[in-house]
């Protein structure tokens, strides 16, 4: 090893750990990244972006089943399982390279093993079992990321009861389906397989799916997800399951009842825990609490030196949060004025069909926070162009402060609305009013004049309905 | 067509004034520069000078009328040929369209008086914040509609997000202007220690008389109360001894040119050499010649040295403009002339507003040593005592020296404690070594 002393160490190279070492990189530290697998983490290889390969392939397979409603004919329509599965871990191959790529571009140091902090500013790293050295570095970032986590009597076994990792190499696509948690990741897995024809059941613990989302927009998804066939249970508790045979009997507590579901296969989508075993932590005395690691707004822990960013410092646990929480991490080393990030202004996507997307406070939230809100809403019925796609269900939701007209919180539900979200977003970080909002110009004809149109409803000021 | 005379506004900020006395009376011919009326503003007291020639038809506002908002019609002038008939039909129409203007301020010089003297100086009496490096605030949409509600002035703040731009969390940070402004409004309200029936009530009624306060008087009070609550306040002593001075200033005087009417052209008092040496010691220390603002420091480029004159009533502190200028016949000159309209409250708004620091000289009362009160904006006042005969311990001797002690009064937000002991020992320089102020 030429090179064992670095300004800069990161452990973990997930979608946070990359961002972070190429950004320090650019800031002139002489940068290290430890990853054990792969390059681009869960995200690039089993998360994020697999499955929008594989939501891609439903959704294309969803218009072929409905070709007639455009006009076209598809007959025989159909899919080869295993050629969607492998389209999906090409386009993570291609980019897990494309990571390998930038990290040698900006000079980062890769270090292929397994990372424990062994003492202060040292890292020890193996690989299968096999130590690498002990390297040091001024400042650890600790990106080590979050796995699935397994609620007690529902531990995946990787055959019939599924976590993500499963879900995404089907074999062949079971014919009835039980996905346990209604968050993004089951909800979106509960989409693709719905449309390539499982039977499948949802069930929550809470009284809405995404339960991070407005009720509303939820409530509205719910009611397009149920329409395609699905079966949603809120409220409704999975005791335990059976194995019987090639069968899962899923016990469910459901309004006051005792309901048993058979199906081929269970997925486990109860959320992720961060990953913070075996890290050193304990030895470095470095501060974790329910599964993360605390963190100040710059990604310091209580050890001077040592650093966490991402899932692994805690929710909400999305790829966007890790790479801002990682450059703020290391501008702030560097000394530049790097203000924590404001978790209200970190939007959330869901790709189901329909997709979800919101930024900011829900109207339950904005309500709870004592504020007088104006609340806007546009429908995707009145709007030209979803209804030239076929896609005139929806709705855009904003929320506005009363008193100054500050855009609170924006919630959409419908098509490609998570491309649309991204408008809202820079409106609540430059602290946009609904004047300005009012006075901008939204190209016509788009979905995004929706968004237009929502702001001037809560103003009293909507034309098109 | 019958002129109406208005209320002419003395003062960038003026809004009111008191209509002190009419120097015409109705039916008088008027020629065009004749002094029609005073008017008592905030400090002074003001000529009218009619512009329109005539005969003064009507006095609308009677003398002593109080509180007389600017572009107020006070009289009517009457052309040749018209009578008193024409002014009713002409106070209709004024009437009918005072109440459409009542709201816009028109510019004094539309009235068809202008005050006396000289108010063609276009310098705003008035210092602005320093405006920023382009002109323009960078804030977000947001806190400029806080800053509104709020009523905080946004240039005056300090951006904390990208580039210095004003977000709203800086809003939640500033204090609102309304604190601000009332300090610096012409006639705040004042909060009074003891409310007036408290204090009644303490002495038997009989034993004083009232006397109403005029304007100067209330302005004293505003004035100094706010430069005390908002100016921190800190004083510097130091002595100086006079006798090379009062040798200097004795052969100056004594080789004055006699002028025309056979008297010498200048008289110089202790106090012209004061203000030369003030102004050139702010010369040398111009980290003290600075006024505070929420922008930024001013840091003027000359000294105006103001005096402190007593009159009957109250008192007026004149500036002497870019003194360090000056020499010591030309500041006797303006001190004497400027003095002598201040007692009989013949000075301009610009005569007395501004200033880069004050001086204020007691001795002449045997006082021996004070401290003054900062007189807003100035960062400085110089206290200044008697010069006396005192022992003064000089090497292991005891010498008899006239001395005199000066108190600086320093606006701590300006001026730190270093900063006014350079002053004053630069001052206490010129003093004891009056020949430095040649070059």
């Amino acid at each position: 090893m030429a090179d064992a002393s670095f300004d800069i160490l990161i452990i973990g190279a997930g979608p946070g750990g990359y961002v972070t070492a190429i950004r320090a990189a650019q800031l002139g530290f002489r940068t290290a990244i430890v990853e054990e697998k792969y390059l681009g983490g869960i995200c690039l290889n089993w998360g994020c972006i697999p499955t929008k390969a594989l939501l891609r392939s439903a959704e294309i397979y969803h218009y072929m089943k409905n070709a007639k409603n455009y006009g076209l004919s598809a007959e025989k329509t159909g899919f080869d399982t295993a050629a969607v599965v492998k389209r999906s871990r090409d386009v993570a191959k291609r980019l897990n390279t494309g990571v390998g790529f930038l990290l040698k571009k900006n000079k980062v140091t890769v270090i292929d093993g397994r990372a424990r902090i062994s003492g202060a500013g040292k890292v020890q790293v193996s690989k299968d079992g096999k130590s690498l050295g002990e390297f040091s570095a001024k400042h650890i970032i600790i990106a080590s990321g979050a796995r699935p986590r397994s609620l007690p009597g529902l531990e995946p076994d990787g055959e019939q009861v599924w976590t993500y990792f499963e879900a995404m190499v089907p074999q062949a696509i079971p014919k009835s389906l039980l996905i346990v948690g209604s968050g993004a990741i089951g909800i979106e897995f509960a989409s693709f397989y719905r449309t390539m024809g499982a039977e499948v059941t949802v069930v929550e613990i809470l009284d809405q799916i995404l339960p991070v989302e407005d009720r509303e927009i939820a409530d509205l998804a719910r009611k397009q997800l149920e329409k395609t066939g699905m079966k949603i249970m809120t409220s409704a508790k999975m005791t335990g399951i059976k194995k019987s045979g090639d069968m899962v009997v899923a016990s469910i507590d459901f309004r006051g009842a005792n309901q048993e579901i058979t199906v081929e296969r269970v997925i486990s989508a109860v959320g992720v825990s961060g990953n913070i075993e075996d890290l050193g932590l304990e030895t470095a005395g470095v501060q974790t609490k329910s599964g993360t690691i605390v963190v100040d707004g710059h990604g310091r822990t209580n050890v001077a030196g040592i650093y966490a960013i991402g899932d692994v410092a805690g929710p909400p646990m999305l790829a966007h949060k890790a790479e801002h929480e990682g450059v703020i991490c290391v501008e702030k080393i560097k000394g530049l004025d790097a203000h924590p990030l404001d978790k209200n202004k970190i939007p959330g996507c869901t790709y189901c069909h329909p997709q979800v997307a919101s930024v900011g406070l829900t109207e339950a939230k904005a309500k709870e926070s004592g504020r007088e809100i104006r609340v806007g809403r546009f429908p995707f019925i009145g709007n030209g162009k979803a209804i030239a796609l076929g896609e005139d269900q929806g709705l855009v939701k904003t929320i506005f402060d009363a008193g100054t007209g500050q855009l609170l919180g924006a919630h959409l539900v419908g098509a490609e609305v998570t491309e649309l979200i991204q408008g809202f977003v820079i409106a609540l970080n430059l602290e946009t009013t609904e004047e300005e909002l009012i006075h901008t110009v939204f190209p016509h004809p788009t979905l995004s004049e929706m968004m237009h149109e929502s702001v001037l409803d809560a103003y009293n000021r909507v034309i098109h309905i | 067509m019958p002129t109406n005379v208005l209320m002419p506004a003395l003062s960038p900020t003026m809004e009111k004034g008191k209509l002190a006395k009419w120097l015409k009376k109705e039916g008088d011919q008027i020629k065009s520069g004749d002094v029609i009326a005073e008017i008592e503003t905030d400090k002074a007291t003001m000529e009218v000078e009619a512009v329109d020639e005539g005969t003064l038809g009507k006095i609308i506002v009677a003398e002593g009328t109080d509180d007389v908002a600017v572009n107020t019609p006070i009289a009517v002038i009457l052309a040749e040929g018209e009578d008193r008939s024409a002014i009713e039909q002409s106070r209709q129409t004024s009437q009918a369209g005072a109440a459409v203007q009542a709201p816009v301020q028109r510019p004094a010089a539309q009235a068809s008086v202008i005050p006396l003297p000289g108010q063609q100086r276009s310098e705003p009496a008035v210092k602005t914040p320093l405006p920023r490096t382009n002109g323009r605030v960078f804030a977000s949409p947001l806190a400029r509609r806080l800053a509104k509600q709020r009523n905080v002035v946004i240039a005056q703040l300090r951006g904390s997000g990208p580039h210095g731009r004003i977000i709203a969390r800086d809003i939640a940070a500033a204090k609102p202007a309304a604190a601000a402004a009332a300090t610096t409004s012409p006639l705040p309200a004042l909060m009074p220690a003891m409310a007036d029936d408290a204090i009644l009530k303490i002495y038997e009624p009989g034993s004083y008389e009232i006397v109403p306060h005029d304007n100067m008087r209330r302005v004293i009070a505003s004035r100094l109360l706010q430069a005390k609550q908002t100016i921190p306040h800190f004083y510097l002593t130091i002595a100086c001894a006079l006798d090379a001075l009062l040798g200097v200033r004795e052969k100056l005087n004594n080789h004055a040119p006699l002028g025309k009417d056979k008297a010498p052209e200048w008289k110089l008092s202790v106090n012209d050499f004061i203000i030369k040496s003030m102004a050139l010691a702010l010369q040398r220390v111009p980290e003290a010649n600075v006024t505070w603002t929420e922008a930024g420091m001013l840091r003027h480029k000359h000294s105006d040295v103001g005096v402190a004159v007593a009159i009957e009533g109250g008192l007026f502190t004149p500036v002497v403009r870019k003194a360090e200028t000056k020499t010591l016949p030309q500041i006797s000159a303006e001190m004497k002339d400027l003095a002598s309209r201040a007692r009989k409250r013949r000075l301009a708004p610009h005569e007395y507003q501004g200033g880069t620091t004050a001086v204020s000289n007691l001795g002449m009362y045997g006082i021996r040593e004070f401290s003054a009160v900062i007189n807003p904006p100035q960062a400085t006042i110089l206290a200044v005592g008697v010069g006396e005969k005192r022992p003064v311990v000089e090497g292991e001797a005891i010498v008899i020296k006239t001395m005199m002690t000066v108190t600086l009064s320093c606006d701590h937000r300006a001026v730190d404690g270093v900063v006014g002991s350079e002053l004053l020992r630069a001052f206490r320089t010129y003093i004891e070594d009056p020949a430095l102020m040649l070059v």
